[in-house]
């Protein structure tokens, strides 16, 4: 049944069931109606037959001893009489034949219907069918009074009928039945096609709006027809559709709302942080010239405001990712030229060695491009240990040409159990160094670039210990 | 001394900034809103203007776009939403350039002299040159279209003294933003586009469809060639 289930259509097993709920009824019907009909017919034919030779024969007057010329009268006699029926009459008289026949005895008579026969004063019966043909036969032993009841005079007259006749209307009856079986089949179609159509419909329904929900089409609903088990399913449906919507909507607009906290907390602290930056330097050059405590203190104050406006200026641009508001500003440059650029503007150029592929031109914006090398290289410098490579190269892929940009340094590596949260925002790798000089962002923001690229970044442990940061972006189209 | 006009309505970034700019030799003038600034132009007379793009009643942009209308003065805008929305929109009204707040005293300095660097110092030779309708006078540092004299602001008159001097070569946006803006950094390639978008709307007859500077797709830009 599974494996029916599974090939067939829904459609297509609601059908067979149908025809086959109507194939059974109407064989049903039709065996039943033939078996009675034709009992009926047979029954008849043969009560009618039964006493209507009995009589022929009770009318006979036998006059004892027999012998073979009257037997034969005898036979003729009744052979004629048979109206209704042509029998053949067989008369047996101890070892004395005769019949109406050319052949004296019969082989359709069977020694069952003799012993019957013989040993009942009303005669028996009995259907044979010899050779694929239906036969009554009839036994009927002769009897003569002698006043004080009927003795049996050991003469025994059959008589061999043929039941083509009501065979032949048997047949028909078959046929009727089969020739009315087969149209009512056929329209049994009509109403399984009309009951499919009815249940399959809604259930195409319900798929389409199923797969609507599935590409995020929350607001699609079913038309509720009628209220059938089907209704309700369809109304369960919306319910939950609706249902769903409202818990996406809510969520949303949580989110929507987190993002702007963020956006606005940033914004807000940009002003307030525009003026302390502005004055840092002064604080700064000042600094000298005050006591060592206040020194000390101004120093402090300078450099946590630089940090505080890295870290606001990364928490803007990590919600800028969030609220997707992040563009690309496509431009074709020089990898090697604009890399040595990135290093140049940080002045870490003999902080760094490079092997850079010459000539390579690629499309990208470069203005995350130099923030992704930057970011990657700063966490190098910071968390890894000197030397630092940068390695620029181009790779092939079915999809077209890679710019592969490898930052290798000589620290002892990332802890594995940190390797895959190594992306994650404010992730510190090292627990007790809770406050690391940067802002715990600058991974994540390079992921979000490279990712703007349609590229991907990841983090490795090289043999020698060292940590790998290897970034694969598409060169993109000349 | 540079004579640096300052609008900006929060009182701690205006004093930090006029702190700032004054020990790094500026010659400072504050105020607090777009009124009081475009007021100020006529008595303090400065050489550049530093304008905060959100500012109460007249807005940043309309100050810039007022400042235009009658002069070629230098604006920086100094914009605490780095979003493209506003640094597009500061750019198109007219601005030199953009800084980001919050930013330190030295960046700012730095923009404030490249900036003003730009019409101090003549680009190429001198003498006067005609390029079809346009006629450039190198030494005066004027442009003027059929006779007539165009009103540029310093960067668009410094790109378009840079790619005349050169007709027929290609700069890309780097090329330019490195020369005309002088960023060491990789600075944004919207600078040039809406720079080039406001000098087409200058110089060219149909600027949909420019005869003066051309784009050459996937490279950049250049001057003519005139047919």
């Amino acid at each position: 049944m599974k494996l029916f289930a599974a090939r067939f259509g829904l459609r297509t097993r609601l059908i067979a069931a149908f025809l086959f709920v109507a194939a059974v009824s109407a064989a049903t019907t039709a065996a039943l109606t033939y078996r009675e009909a034709r009992s009926a017919i047979l029954q008849q034919a043969q009560d009618t037959a039964v006493s209507q030779f009995r009589d022929r024969v009770a009318a006979q007057g036998i006059t004892i001893p027999l012998d073979r010329v009257w037997m034969r009268e005898i036979c003729l006699t009744l052979a004629r009489q048979g109206t209704s029926h042509t029998w053949t009459v067989f008369a047996e008289y101890g070892n004395l034949r005769a019949s109406s026949s050319d052949r004296t005895t019969s082989t359709v008579i069977t020694p069952a219907l003799r012993a019957a026969a013989r040993g009942s004063a009303h005669g028996s019966f009995q259907r044979v069918v010899k050779n694929g043909k239906p036969w009554l036969t009839v036994g009927m032993p002769t009897l003569f009074d002698r006043g004080d009841g009927s003795q049996p005079t050991g003469l025994v007259l059959y008589a061999v009928m043929p039941l083509s006749s009501e065979e032949a209307n048997v047949a028909a009856m078959v046929t009727a039945a089969r020739d009315g079986a087969l149209p009512a089949l056929l329209v049994a179609l009509v109403p399984a096609l009309l009951a499919a159509r009815s249940v399959l419909r809604p259930v195409r329904d319900l798929r389409r709006a199923a797969a609507g929900i599935g590409r995020g089409e929350l607001d699609t609903r079913i038309t509720v027809r009628g209220n059938d088990e089907i209704a309700d399913l369809a109304w369960t449906f919306n319910e939950s559709s609706t249902k769903l919507q409202e818990s996406v909507d809510e969520l949303r607009r949580a989110e929507e709302r987190a993002r702007r906290f963020a956006s606005d907390v940033s914004h807000e602290l940009r002003t307030p942080l525009a003026g302390m930056l502005a004055v840092t330097e002064v604080l700064d050059e000042d600094a000298g010239e005050l006591r060592p405590d206040t020194a000390a203190a101004v120093r402090l104050i300078s450099a946590e405001t630089g940090k505080l406006a890295t870290l606001v200026e990364d928490l803007m641009e990590i919600s800028r990712f969030d609220a997707r508001a992040a563009d690309l500003h496509l431009d074709e440059v020089d990898v090697a030229e604009t890399v040595r650029k990135t290093l140049q503007s940080r002045r870490w150029e003999g902080r760094v060695t490079t092997e850079l592929a010459d000539g390579v031109r690629a499309v990208l914006d470069p203005r995350r491009f130099d923030v992704v090398v930057a970011n990657l290289v700063g966490n190098a410098l910071r968390h890894g240990a000197e030397p630092v490579t940068l390695r620029v190269r181009t790779g092939r892929r079915d999809d077209g040409d890679r710019l592969v940009v490898e930052v290798r340094d000589s620290g002892p590596g990332i802890d594995e159990a940190v390797l895959p949260h190594i992306f994650d925002r404010f992730y510190k790798a090292d627990a007790a160094r809770t406050r690391s000089a940067g802002s715990g962002l600058g991974l994540a923001i390079a992921q979000e670039n490279v990712r703007l690229h349609g590229g991907t970044v990841g983090a490795a442990n090289t043999p020698g210990g060292g940590a790998v940061f290897t970034v694969d972006l598409p060169m993109g189209e000349r | 001394m540079p004579r640096v006009l300052l609008i900006e309505d929060d009182p701690s970034v205006r004093e930090g900034v006029e702190l700032g700019l004054r020990r790094r030799g500026h010659e400072l003038r504050a105020v607090g809103t777009g009124e009081a600034g475009l007021a100020a132009l006529g008595e303090f007379r400065p050489d550049l203007v530093l304008l905060d793009l959100m500012l109460p009643g007249m807005n940043g942009v309309q100050v810039c776009r007022r400042i235009r209308e009658t002069s070629q003065l230098p604006v920086i805008m100094l914009t605490a939403r780095g979003d493209d929305f506003d640094v597009v929109v500061g750019l198109e009204a007219g601005a030199d350039d953009y800084i980001v707040k919050p930013a330190r005293t030295e960046v700012i300095d730095a923009r404030v002299r490249a900036v003003l660097r730009r019409i101090a110092v003549p680009a190429g030779r001198g003498g006067t040159e005609t390029h079809g309708e346009l006629t450039v006078d190198r030494a005066g540092l004027a442009v003027a279209k059929s006779g007539e004299r165009l009103l540029l602001a310093p960067s668009e008159l410094k790109l378009l003294l840079h790619l005349s001097a050169s007709p027929e070569q290609v700069f890309s946006r780097q090329q330019l933003l490195e020369y005309v803006w002088e960023h060491s950094y990789h600075g944004d390639a919207r600078l040039v586009d809406a720079c080039v978008r406001r000098l087409r709307q200058k110089v060219e007859d149909v600027p949909g469809s420019p005869r003066y500077i051309q784009t050459v797709r996937g490279f950049g830009y250049r001057f003519g060639p005139l047919e």
